[in-house]
């Protein structure tokens, strides 16, 4: 049996998802890192970015994170956001709007956010 | 109808007019309470992995960071009491107040000058009634809080304990909120949300001390503290909002249920002398009726002879 490491993917308001994993990948402030299980214990800072999960049954779940934790230890990650949205959740033409919208009203925080989604959904 | 008669009969459609409110609004907090009650499930995870987060962060970190040492000399604390918008709710915003009025009298007698901060329009009016100063206070959301909202509350806090007390910032940071026991009880508790006291975030996170893994920080312990205790406040007074809210609704349940029931009682008590009221009538027609005949029957006998 392949190594596995189990992944908790909270929100401030809801456990978004969880399940087990071979390989989540994930952007900290100091740039990308991959854990794999058997990483030594971790815990970093997450830049607004997508999060890939690839998980034990194959499949990839890709979800936009805005800002947040990541912490692992014992082969258990917790990935800790405030905003957290799969990207099967996100609607990619509402995004765009909002990015358009953010755009207009130079509104940075929002701008960044419309365009974390699209690239989670891009990566999908 | 007699006039006794009218006046009873209009109270108990008042009163049954009021009932029918009554039982309404306790049926509404009822399946708020069990919204709210869930609210506080979803917020759990995240809450719980925070606090393993920071216990692991602190206590690996060796770092003084401000929101974990203890001033030497404390001077000057925040209060931040959680109350609701809405009243109906019994003793439920008294209660919370009095808690705030004695904790801050402690923290007065021990010297420290006291900044005020409310939620909710109940505790405001409290204070603004006594024309006391409030440092900031928030209204509008207390029924159903999000968690904008409790960073909304958290940002001015966090800015105002980093600061130096010098320069207005404060050394601690209380918060009152009405703990969810269940259904039937809530109790107001006041808790020190920082400095940040390991042992006690250690307990919470409910782990027993066994040895913590050596954690690599990315990308380094001081910025990762930095970042994550305001992520911490915030969630701590997420949860107290989220845990204040099912309390009010719960409150509010109860003293409706207790309205319904007392005012069913007062119907009851009022029917029963509407019944004799209309009893008394019937039998004053009767005896009127009785005396009335007799009186004709006298007359006509008289005139017969």
């Amino acid at each position: 049996m392949a190594a596995e490491l189990h992944v908790e993917l909270v929100a401030a308001d809801r456990s978004v998802w969880s399940g087990e994993a071979t390989l989540v990948i994930a952007r900290t402030t100091s740039g990308d890192i991959g854990v794999m299980p058997g990483h030594q214990p971790l815990l970093g800072v997450l830049e607004s970015g997508p999060v890939t999960i690839r998980t034990s049954e194959g499949a990839t779940v890709v979800a936009a994170v805005h800002g947040g934790f990541i912490s692992f230890a014992d082969d258990k990650l917790s990935l800790l956001a405030e905003i957290c949205e799969l990207a099967d959740e996100i609607d990619a033409q509402r995004a765009e709007r909002a990015l358009e919208r953010a755009k207009t009203d130079s509104d940075a925080a929002a701008e960044r956010r419309a365009e974390v989604r699209l690239r989670a959904v891009s990566v999908r | 109808m007699g006039a006794q008669l009218r006046v009873y009969k209009r109270r108990i459609k008042s009163v049954t007019a009021t009932k029918k409110i009554t039982k309404a609004m306790e049926m509404i907090a009822a399946s708020r309470v069990v919204k709210a009650q869930r609210k506080v499930q979803a917020s759990t995870p995240y809450a719980t992995e925070l606090t393993r987060a920071v216990t692991a962060v602190a206590t690996g970190a060796n770092d003084k960071h401000p929101l974990t040492t203890e001033a030497e000399n404390p001077s000057r604390a925040a209060v931040l009491l959680l109350s609701s918008d809405r009243g109906l709710a019994g003793a439920f915003n008294s209660n919370a107040i009095k808690a705030a009025e004695k904790l801050i009298a402690k923290l007065e007698g021990e010297g420290r000058a006291v900044d005020i901060y409310v939620v909710g329009r109940r505790g405001v009016a409290h204070f603004n009634f006594r024309e006391r100063k409030l440092s900031d206070t928030w209204t509008g959301f207390t029924d159903e809080p999000t968690y904008a909202d409790a960073k909304k509350v958290a940002a001015p806090l966090i800015e105002a304990i980093e600061k130096d007390t010098a320069e207005g910032g404060v050394d601690e940071l209380h918060i009152i909120y009405t703990e969810f026991v269940s259904m039937m009880t809530q109790t107001a508790v006041e808790a020190r949300l920082l400095p940040l006291s390991l042992d006690e975030v250690a307990k919470e996170a409910g782990e027993p001390d066994t040895l913590r893994p050596l954690y690599d920080f990315e990308p380094s312990a001081e910025d990762v503290l930095d970042a994550l205790l305001p992520r911490y406040v915030e969630s701590r007074i997420y949860n107290a909002l989220l845990q204040s809210a099912a309390s009010k609704h719960a409150a509010t349940r109860r003293a409706m249920k207790s309205a319904t029931d007392n005012a069913g009682d007062l119907i009851n008590n009022l029917s029963r002398l509407a019944n004799a009221a209309r009893q008394a009538e019937i039998t004053q027609e009767i005896s009127e009726i009785v005396g009335g005949t007799a009186a004709l029957a006298d007359a006509t006998a008289g005139s017969d002879k």
